[in-house]
């Protein structure tokens, strides 16, 4: 690991003021991406703002019809709050099958969607559930925010300070996770609201991606029988040493099945 | 960028001059000789290296010295009464031959009191099995591990810790 400065604000107003002018300096959140990012000598930034010691940044409330997740909560404290289990249960499932228990303890929600590994579990919920991230400076809606490999709508030093989910009818999960690294190889989750369906793949592509076809399918007949002939093209899936493209076609048709599934459970 | 770092270690204060990028596990085992807490992996994957950060299971080689500051850290050695009296998770596993190279033991020993605590001192073998997940083992098939834990979980409750 390079060396660089580390600060520690106690509010998102320092960190910002810390990241300002500072083309190389990065934020961190929880640590379980940067870090071994940095030991790997991926990056080289000129000063670490340390979000860990931001209160304001931490806190699940609901508010109205919505679940409000400050961005520096823990996957941890999403997959054990009683507000998230009973609004949107198949969040604090998602939330509870990220990485391993440390990792869970660590990492956090704004750090995972403003990282958008393509094989991160939080893309497929936000965009799912079209959930809204509030930043330090705007709204912005879930179709909007995920741009492309590691890539979101975030300007620099803009930092995700909340993540606000509505509430559904039905929703579920449902991943095959590498067996080594946990990570999604193919993640769906299913999300039915009174205004449609939505169908978001994580882990097969280079972001996050929506099925119009199972959408307009399951928005007539939720049930996994409707989306059983549904094919994904491999054009443009992810391929490498765990799985082709093919199979990770395959595996979006049989994750969202399984979700749809698990959905009417 | 070198920076004083200040924290509770197994009930006692330690403190010490890091750089910014010293992570926890090279404060532990380096700075205050602390060889108990193991590297293996140095990716977040093994699990050998987990450690307690304010009662919360960690994995010492993925977070910085500097971001445990003001925090109780309690390590593998923190965890006996006293020299002839073991954790009931560590005399669980001495009962149940769960270590054989016993490298990953301590940070297997860390994680499972986590997560017996975090199941209210009830768990059953799947669970067990699946909270194992951040935790390698190349020795013992993990059999062993799991009868340990189940059996340290009550054993624990009774000892009250």
């Amino acid at each position: 690991m390079y060396d660089f400065s580390y600060h520690r604000p106690k509010s998102v107003a320092d960190a910002i003021g810390l990241l300002k002018g500072k083309p190389e300096a990065r934020a961190m959140s929880g640590g379980m991406t940067l870090i071994p990012t940095l030991k790997q000598r991926l990056a080289r930034p000129s000063d670490v703002v340390d979000l860990g010691g931001v209160k304001e940044l931490t806190g699940i409330k609901v508010e109205g019809n919505n679940v409000v997740i400050g961005g520096m909560t823990r996957h941890a404290d999403v997959a054990t709050s009683a507000e998230v289990k009973a609004a949107i249960p198949a969040l604090a499932y998602l939330a509870g099958h990220i990485g391993d228990p440390q990792v869970r303890n660590r990492g956090t929600i704004g750090g995972s969607i403003a990282n958008n590994d393509p094989a991160a579990d939080y893309p497929g919920a936000v965009v799912a559930l079209n959930a809204t991230i509030t930043t330090n400076t705007r709204k912005i809606a879930a179709d909007d925010f995920f741009k492309g490999l590691f890539e979101t709508a975030l300007a620099d030093g803009e930092l995700v300070t909340s993540v606000s989910f509505p509430k559904v009818e039905k929703a579920a999960y449902m991943k095959f996770p590498n067996p080594a690294s946990r990570y999604a190889m193919a993640g769906v989750f299913v999300a039915k609201t009174a205004s449609g369906v939505r169908v978001a793949v994580t882990g097969a592509g280079a972001t996050v991606f929506r099925v119009k076809a199972m959408e307009d399918a399951l928005a007539k007949n939720f049930s996994s029988a409707a989306i059983k002939d549904i094919k994904i093209p491999a054009d443009g899936l992810n391929s490498d040493i765990h799985g082709s493209a093919e199979y990770r076609a395959h595996l979006v048709g049989v994750m969202a099945r399984r979700a749809v599934d698990a959905a009417n459970k | 960028m070198t920076i004083s770092v200040a924290m509770t270690v197994n009930g006692k204060a330690v403190s010490g001059k890091v750089e910014a990028r010293t992570l926890l596990v090279q404060f532990l085992r380096e700075h205050l000789g602390m060889t108990g807490t193991h590297v293996g992996c140095d990716t977040s994957q093994c699990g050998a290296c987990v450690v307690h950060v304010d009662g919360k299971s960690v994995k010492s080689c993925t977070i910085l010295a500097v971001q445990a500051e003001g925090s109780k850290v309690t390590t593998i050695e923190g965890l006996a009464a006293s020299p002839d009296k073991l954790h009931p998770m560590q005399e669980a596993f001495r009962e149940n031959h769960a270590l054989q190279c016993g490298f990953c033991t301590p940070g297997m020993v860390m994680s499972a009191i986590d997560m017996v605590k975090r199941h209210n001192y009830q768990l059953d073998e799947a669970t067990v099995r699946r909270e194992l997940e951040g935790n390698l083992c190349r020795c013992t098939g993990y059999h062993n591990i799991v009868k340990a834990i189940l059996a340290a979980a009550p054993a624990m409750k009774s000892a009250g810790v």
